[in-house]
């Protein structure tokens, strides 16, 4: 990172990268980019976006307000959250390392070792390095305190054996963070897990790709045959993974190191549904001018403005005192909904067209919308299924009994 | 890009917002709230001179006119509070009448009528006519010049809040074929101009008032510049503080509800523990908590010209929306209890359906809102 900025002078480090972002975004690299980074499904697209990470971790602009020693800026928060605003402002591609940005690197910062953090910050930032997460498994999804793949002993290293899946960048990883059973006999479920920063690229650990629903591939299954984990790369306590699995979920919601800063999805643009609803003719007129078009669109532009000011209600802490919680565990469940179906609207919205498909020169916006849609479910299920963010919502804010 | 209004939130909201969510807890159990349901005023006069000693009926009046200075967007976590514990007053109408004063009147009727209104007078409005549109500038009562001087008023007005508590009240009539506003001394009326209305919440009293043989003086008129003006605003004030009448009448309904699924076993476990209880529980109030979002924007922005009404016309349709969904899923969840009077889901659900149909339902502002946005 090459950054001298003056830790004072926060409107100049603005105004550059302001013009950084502006120089350096291309509009066009001549192929469809992902929307999310688990929607990264050719080379050409991995290569594009690692190479514009690395750029812009080089430039300053990624893990500005990350600790100097381990390969940021050294810089105040409000810096790195001036860069992503300009990185947003002139809708530059997605950070690609997501894991290792918004995962791994908060962890190292909050409870890793300095060896841990010397080791792995500088390769999540450049992109040199990118980390998947090895969470789910085929037969524990939503239930992931019931992970069975285990981890045995042995000596300086634990013996890995057991499948992973939706391992998003598992192909392109070199670092995996996983959760493995120690103790298959503790008493309850959770307190047999172990947190570990496991390497990808040695034997006994294989990947395979995933045929997402959209024809894509994003995802792979990962399997682990006698696969030999160094015992020192285990983070936390032995059998206190659970407690380090839910500890990166904070993070989200603000990392105590600071976040790495910059995007790894780009958000649905309620308004340029607006466009298509006032572009797309149904019997000769603009569909807006339907009426009941008109009031389905309403509720979306309703719907992304509510998600805006929860937004901003979570800054006025009077508005959150009898449920501080509410709002914070409540964002995913709306949020990814939200997204699934307004794409899914948009492809109405495209009429006879939204027979078509992404690769079809016709198709609207190169396939856009279909495509979207399909792939809005990766985040209705992954992360725990909008089906059991009910659940924790009403268990956890209402307090209503477990199911 | 068009603005659709943003949250903010003042250090006096966050005042009031503790102070009455306290006062209206303790001061109005649901007990208290049934019993002030038989009673013909329907509300505590004690309680109403303590509101006006808290000072909150002059939140949103001018100091000038012997308020605090504060705007409507104070009134809002009132309000809120008030709909939350089904707390029976007269305030949102003597607080909209106020609004319309302040935004229609004449300086004399300012100077005469806010003090005392900030003192405790009640007050209260006469807009809707039996047609029952919502429309506020298409009146058939009229006023009619005498040769005395002196104007004649005619004709018939619908759901006057709080009317037969009222010192003051405020009509609109058509005058040279103009919409225009006047002010009522209680003692104006003649005996039986009104009839208490039986109306759907049994915690409201409404009124049907006659205009025939009222005969008021000139100075009782509105400005006749500003009468237009005083309509629109007291349009989007009401549906402001109905908004925060519904959103915390959202919450109650939710609330209740939880409470019952958390204790009432069936087929031997909490029926809360029943994902088919505790999904549209969740639902119910997952928009409860987004609703309560618009209606802090709506209060934020009410008196900015564009994002105002938009921001207020979505916290309207929002907290409509919920607080009809999660009282009549109250009614449906408490299961055998919920088919009965005392059971309180009633409450919520004739509530709901009462704000429903004053000021315009959801799918008028709904109309309105999309004529504003594309």
């Amino acid at each position: 990172m090459t950054t001298t900025a003056d830790p004072k002078d926060l409107k100049a480090f603005a105004a550059d990268a302001d013009a950084w972002f502006r120089e350096n975004v291309v509009a066009d690299p001549g192929f469809m980019l992902p929307l999310t980074f688990m929607e990264v499904g050719t080379d050409q697209q991995f290569h594009f976006l690692r190479d514009w990470q690395n750029k812009v971790y080089e430039a300053g602009y990624l893990g500005a307000s990350w600790p100097k020693e381990y390969g940021g800026g050294g810089l105040p928060q409000a810096f790195q959250a001036e860069a992503t605003r300009a990185m947003r402002r002139h809708n530059g591609p997605i950070m690609l390392n997501a894991i290792g940005l918004n995962w791994t690197g908060p962890l190292l910062l909050d409870i890793g070792s300095e060896e841990h953090r010397k080791r792995f910050i500088r390769g999540i930032l450049s992109a040199e390095d990118i980390w998947c997460q090895g969470f789910s498994e085929p037969e524990n999804g939503s239930d992931l305190g019931n992970a069975q793949t285990r981890a045995v002993r042995d000596g300086d290293s634990f013996v890995v054996n057991g499948s992973k899946i939706w391992t998003t960048l598992g192909r392109y990883a070199r670092y995996m963070i996983l959760l493995a059973r120690t103790d298959p006999d503790a008493s309850r479920k959770y307190d047999g897990l172990s947190f570990f920063l496991a390497p990808m690229k040695i034997e006994g650990v294989e990947t395979r790709p995933i045929r997402k629903l959209t024809g894509e591939h994003g995802f792979t299954q990962t399997f682990f045959t006698d696969a030999r984990i160094p015992a020192h790369d285990l983070i936390g306590t032995e059998g206190g993974g659970w407690k380090v699995a839910m500890r990166t979920l904070e993070y989200e919601r603000g990392a105590r190191g600071g976040q790495a800063g910059g995007y790894v999805s780009v958000d649905t643009d309620a308004f340029a549904v607006l466009g298509l609803a006032r572009s797309m003719m149904r019997d000769g007129a603009p569909a807006l001018e339907d009426p009941a078009i008109r009031d389905r669109m309403l509720d979306f532009l309703m719907e992304i403005q509510s998600q805006t000011l929860c937004r901003q209600r979570l800054a006025v802490a009077p508005l959150n005192a009898e449920r501080p919680s509410a709002l914070p565990l409540s964002s995913k469940l709306i949020g990814t909904e939200f997204v699934r179906r307004i794409n899914e609207f948009a492809v109405t919205l495209t009429g006879m067209k939204g027979g078509y498909y992404v690769g079809e020169p016709e198709a609207i916006n190169a396939g856009l919308w279909p495509r979207a849609y399909l792939n809005a479910f990766s985040a209705t299920i992954g992360g725990g299924t909008s089906q059991i963010q009910h659940n924790i919502i009403g268990e956890h804010v209402l307090g209503l009994p477990k199911s | 890009m068009l603005d659709l209004g943003r949250l903010g939130f003042s250090e006096e909201q966050a005042d009031l917002l503790e102070v009455a969510t306290r006062f209206c807890r303790e001061r109005s159990p649901i007990s208290k709230v049934r019993s002030l349901m038989l009673e013909e005023t329907g509300f505590d006069t004690d309680l109403w001179t303590e509101i006006a000693a808290l000072g909150w009926l002059g939140i949103a009046i001018p100091e000038a006119y012997g308020g605090s200075g504060l705007t409507l967007a104070e009134t809002v976590p009132i309000v809120e509070q008030m709909g939350r514990r089904l707390l029976a007053s007269p305030f949102v109408p003597t607080t909209l009448a106020a609004q319309t004063i302040l935004a229609g009147g004449t300086e004399a009727q300012k100077e005469a009528l806010l003090p005392r209104i900030a003192q405790g007078a009640r007050a209260t409005l006469a807009l809707a006519e039996p047609d029952g549109d919502w429309r506020l500038e298409q009146m058939t009562s009229l006023a009619e010049d005498r040769p005395d001087g002196r104007i004649a008023l005619s004709g018939e007005k619908r759901f006057v809040l709080d009317a037969g508590a009222a010192e003051i009240l405020i009509v609109s009539v058509r005058r040279h074929g103009e919409p225009q506003l006047a002010l009522l001394e209680a003692s104006d009326l003649p005996t039986g101009a009104l009839r208490r209305e039986i109306v759907i919440d049994e915690t409201r009293r409404s009124f049907a008032l006659s205009l025939d043989g009222v005969v008021i003086s000139a100075s009782a008129l509105f400005d006749p510049a500003r009468v237009r003006a005083a309509l629109d605003h007291v349009h989007l004030a009401a549906n402001l503080l109905s908004a925060a009448e519904m959103s915390g009448g959202a919450l109650a309904a939710i609330e209740y509800t939880v409470d019952y699924a958390r204790t009432r076993k069936q087929f031997g476990k909490l029926i809360g523990s029943y994902q088919a209880v505790k999904h549209p529980l969740v639902d119910a109030y997952v928009r409860y908590e987004q609703a309560r979002s618009h209606l802090y924007s709506a209060a934020h922005c009410f008196s900015e010209q564009g994002a105002g009404e938009i921001a207020v016309r979505m916290a309207r349709i929002q907290t409509e929306t919920v607080f009809a969904y999660a009282a009549d899923r109250s009614i449906q969840f408490h299961g055998g209890f919920g088919f009965t009077y005392d059971c309180d889901a009633q409450l919520y659900r004739r509530r709901a359906l009462w704000n429903a149909s004053q000021n315009g339902d959801a799918i008028y502002h709904r109309r309105r809102l999309a004529s504003l946005i594309f």
